[in-house]
C-alpha cells in the first residue's frame, strides 16, 4: 500500500506542472495584451510598454513561467485587477462555500443514490424498484436550473418554508440557517448525482449478488442481510467509488449553475464575473484551485480504491 | 448450533445405518422467456455416512442444479416443484425455514464449486472467509475463529498458515485457493458434503492431490461425499455408488465396480466407451455422438432414443421407469432391460 501511495503521489507531480503551465499559458494565449487591457482606453504606447516591462511581460517566457510558478508556490497569486485585492484570500472564501454547497450536494447524493441504489437491487423486480428506477431516469434528464427553478417556486415561493438565496439571512445567521439555505441549492446540485448514483449502484449491486462468491457466501450460510451489506456490498463499492470519483467532479464544475440560480456566494459566480472583467489573475488562481483540488479528489478515489480493491493494494 | 449425528455409533450396529440422506422424486423448474424447464425430473438418491456417491453426466444433465436444491440455494427463476431432502435426524430439508437452513448450510452440509478462481470473494482475507463459517455456526470470537482458521489451512495442506491465511484470493494459486475451500467446507466438520466438479479446473498433479485430500478429511470426520465430476476416472477411484444422469434424470445407478463391469444402459456404455480404456483421473469425457436434448423440447418417450444407438420400438412410446434389476442394487432407465416394454 505505501508503494502504491508513493507511486500515485509521484503521478501528481507531472500532472500538476501540465496544469500550471496551461493556466500560465492562458494569459497569453488570450485575445489582447493584458498590459493594454488594464490601461484600458488611456492607453499610450509608450505607457503600455512600460507597464510591459514592469509586469515583466517582455521577458522570455519561461523566465516569466518560473517567476510566476515560484510567487504561486509561495502562496503569492497576485492581485486582482478589478478588485485591487490579493487574490488567494479572495477565492479561498469563495471557495469554502462553494465546498459547503459541493458537500451538501455530496451528502444528498451519496445518501439518497446509493441507498436507494442498493435496496432497488434488493427488491429487484418489485414496484419500489421500478418506481425507484423512474424517478432516477427523471431526475437524470432534469438539468439543474430547470430542477432549481421548480425548487425555488415551490419551497420558497409557494410553501415559503424555505429561503430561496445567499447562504446566511441578511443580518447573519448560525449553524442551523446555513443548512435551511443550504437544503434547496444542495438538493438541486446533487439531484442528477443521486439518480447517477443510483442506477450505478443497483446494476453493480445486482451484478455482484449473481457472482459466484456470493453463492459460496450463501452455501456457508451467511443470511441475506449480511450478504448484502458486507459481501456484496464491499465488491459493489468498488464501483460505486469511481462513479463517486467523477460525480465529485462534476459537483464542483456543476456548482456554476447552482450557484447562479440560488445567488449562492461561491467560486463558480465569482470566476464568471471575474472572466467577464478579464481580471486575469483572479481567473488564473480561480482555475488553479479548481484544477489542483481536481487532481487531489481524483487521488482520494484511487486510494480509496486501492483500499476497498486488495488486487490493486497488492500488485 | 445444530447438533452432529453421532457416524460412528450407526456403523457399528448390524443392520445398515440408516441413510444420512435421502432425497426423493426431486423435480426443480427454471421458468425462462421460452417456457418452464426441468432441469432435475424426479431424481433420487440415497447417501449413507462415509460414502462417497458419484453423480456423472455430460453438460447440462442437471448435476449442479441437484446439488443446489440439496442444498436450497435454488433462486429465482429456480423453484423446487416436489420431492423430499431428508437429512438423517433432521427431517425434510425442503419444508424448512430460510432461518432453519441457513443454520444446516455450512455447518451441517457444506458445497466445494467448481470454478476456484471465483468462488472466493476477492475482497476478504482468505482466513476471514473460513473464520466467517466458524463465527457462524460455532459463536466463536474473531480471534478464536481467526486461529482455528489458521489451524484448518495448516490441516488442508498450505504451508505457512499463518501467512496465507492474511492474503487476500488473487495471491493464491488454483490449487490452493481450491484448498481454501475446502477448508471453509470442513470447518464444522459437515456430515454431508458436495463437491461440485471440485477438481475439473485444476491440472491433473493438482486434482490427485485435492481429490487425496477430500478423501483424507472425510475419513477423519467420517462425512460422506456427493461427487459431481464429468469423469469417469474420478469416479472409480473415489465413490462406492455412482449415478449416471442425462436430461434432468437418473439414467442407472450401480455400485462403483457394477457400473464398470457392466453397464446397462446404451447413454453409460456411450460415456465408457468415450474414454480411452487404463485411463485414470484427468481424462475428460469424449463426446458422444448427438447433442443433449433441449429441456424444453424432449423427446416423447425415452429422453434419450434421438442419440442411442439401441432405440427401438417401445423408446418413443413411453418414458421407462427406472428398474431395479433384480438381487441388485443396480438399477436402470431402459426398455433393453425391463421385464414388460410396451407394445
Ligand atoms: N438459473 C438458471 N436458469 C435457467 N436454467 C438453468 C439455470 N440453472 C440451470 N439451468 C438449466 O438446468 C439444466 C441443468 O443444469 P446444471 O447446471 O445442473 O447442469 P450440470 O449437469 O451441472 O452441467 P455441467 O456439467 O455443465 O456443470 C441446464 O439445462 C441449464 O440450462
Ligand atoms: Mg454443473
Amino acid at each position: 500500500m505505501r508503494g502504491y501511495l508513493l507511486k500515485r503521489l509521484a503521478q501528481t507531480i507531472p500532472v500538476l506542472f501540465g496544469i500550471s503551465v496551461l493556466v500560465f499559458s492562458m494569459l497569453h494565449l488570450a485575445p489582447g495584451d493584458p498590459a493594454d487591457l488594464l490601461l484600458g482606453s488611456e492607453s499610450t504606447p509608450e505607457s503600455v510598454a512600460q507597464l510591459r516591462q514592469e509586469m515583466g511581460l517582455d521577458r522570455p517566457l519561461p523566465v516569466q513561467y518560473a517567476a510566476w510558478a515560484g510567487r504561486i508556490v509561495q502562496g503569492d497569486f497576485g492581485r486582482s485587477t478589478v478588485l485591487n485585492r490579493e487574490v488567494l484570500p479572495e477565492i479561498l472564501k469563495r471557495f469554502k462555500n462553494t465546498l459547503v454547497l459541493t458537500s451538501g450536494a455530496l451528502v444528498f447524493a451519496i445518501v439518497f443514490g446509493i441507498g436507494i441504489g442498493i435496496l432497488a437491487a434488493v427488491y429487484h423486480q418489485t414496484l419500489f424498484d421500478s418506481v425507484a428506477m423512474l424517478i432516477a431516469l427523471a431526475g437524470l434528464s432534469m438539468p439543474t436550473f430547470f430542477t432549481g427553478i421548480v425548487a425555488i417556486l415551490i419551497f420558497a415561493m409557494g410553501l415559503q418554508i424555505l429561503p430561496s438565496a445567499g447562504m446566511y439571512p441578511a443580518r447573519g445567521g448560525d449553524f442551523f440557517d446555513l443548512l435551511r439555505h443550504l437544503l434547496l441549492p444542495a438538493i438541486t446540485l446533487g439531484a442528477v448525482s443521486a439518480a447517477i448514483l443510483a442506477r450505478m449502484t443497483r446494476s453493480a449491486m445486482l451484478e455482484v449478488i449473481q457472482q459466484d462468491y456470493v453463492r459460496t457466501a450463501r452455501a456457508k450460510g451467511v443470511g441475506e442481510h449480511r450478504i448484502v451489506w458486507v459481501h456484496a456490498l464491499r465488491n459493489a463499492s468498488i464501483t460505486i467509488v469511481t462513479v463517486l470519483g467523477m460525480q465529485i467532479g462534476y459537483l464542483l464544475g456543476g456548482s456554476v449553475i447552482t450557484e447562479a440560480v440560488f445567488s449562492w456566494p461561491g467560486l463558480g459566480q465569482m470566476m464568471v464575473r471575474a472572466i467577464q472583467a478579464r481580471d486575469y489573475p483572479m481567473v488564473q488562481g480561480g482555475v488553479l484551485l479548481i484544477a489542483v483540488s481536481f487532481v487531489f479528489i481524483n487521488l482520494a478515489v484511487d486510494l480509496i480504491y486501492a483500499w476497498l480493491d486488495p488486487r490493486i493494494r497488492y500488485s | 448450533m445444530i447438533t452432529h449425528p453421532d457416524q460412528h455409533q450407526a456403523a457399528s450396529q448390524s443392520t445398515p445405518p440408516p441413510p444420512l440422506l435421502e432425497v426423493k422424486n426431486l423435480t426443480t423448474e427454471f421458468s425462462t422467456y421460452a417456457g418452464t424447464l426441468r432441469a432435475v425430473d424426479g431424481v433420487s438418491l440415497s447417501l449413507s455416512p462415509g460414502e462417497v456417491f458419484g453423480v456423472v453426466g455430460e453438460s447440462g444433465s442437471g448435476k449442479s442444479v441437484t446439488a443446489l436444491s440439496i442444498m436450497g440455494l435454488i433462486r429465482r427463476p429456480g423453484r423446487i416443484v416436489s420431492g423430499s431432502v431428508q437429512l438423517r435426524d433432521h427431517g425434510d430439508l425442503l419444508t424448512k425455514s430460510h432461518a432453519d437452513m441457513r443454520k444446516i448450510r455450512g455447518d451441517l452440509i457444506s458445497m466445494i464449486f467448481q470454478e476456484p478462481m471465483t468462488s472466493l470473494n476477492p475482497v476478504f482475507r482468505v482466513g476471514w472467509q473460513i473464520a466467517e463459517a466458524l463465527r457462524l455456526h460455532r459463536n466463536m470470537t474473531k480471534p478464536e475463529a481467526a486461529e482455528q482458521a489458521v489451524e484448518l489451512l495448516d490441516r488442508v495442506g498450505i504451508g505457512s498458515p499463518r501467512q496465507r491465511a492474511r492474503e487476500f484470493p488473487h495471491q493464491l494459486s488454483g490449487g490452493m485457493r481450491q484448498r481454501v475451500m475446502i477448508a471453509m467446507a470442513m470447518a464444522c466438520a459437515p456430515s454431508l458434503l458436495l463437491a461440485d466438479e471440485p477438481t475439473t479446473a485444476l491440472d491433473v498433479t493438482v486434482q490427485a492431490q485435492i481429490l487425496d485430500l477430500m478423501i483424507q478429511l472425510k475419513d477423519r470426520d467420517g462425512a460422506a461425499i456427493l461427487l459431481i465430476t464429468h469423469d469417469m476416472g474420478v469416479i472409480a477411484e473415489m465413490a462406492q455408488k455412482v449415478a449416471v444422469m442425462y436430461a434432468g434424470v437418473v439414467m442407472e445407478e450401480a455400485a462403483v465396480g457394477d457400473l464398470f463391469d457392466n453397464p446397462m444402459h446404451p447413454y453409460t456404455q456411450g460415456l465408457l466407451d468415450s474414454i480411452p480404456h487404463g485411463t485414470s483421473r484427468g481424462k475428460a469425457l469424449k463426446a458422444i455422438p448427438g447433442i443433449v436434448p433441449n429441456l424444453l423440447h424432449l423427446p416423447t418417450g425415452c429422453r434419450y432414443r434421438d442419440r442411442c444407438p439401441a432405440a427401438h420400438a417401445p423408446c418413443a412410446r413411453a418414458e421407462p421407469p427406472l428398474h431395479q434389476m433384480s438381487g441388485t442394487t443396480h438399477r436402470v432407465r431402459c426398455w433393453l432391460h425391463h421385464p414388460e416394454p410396451p407394445k
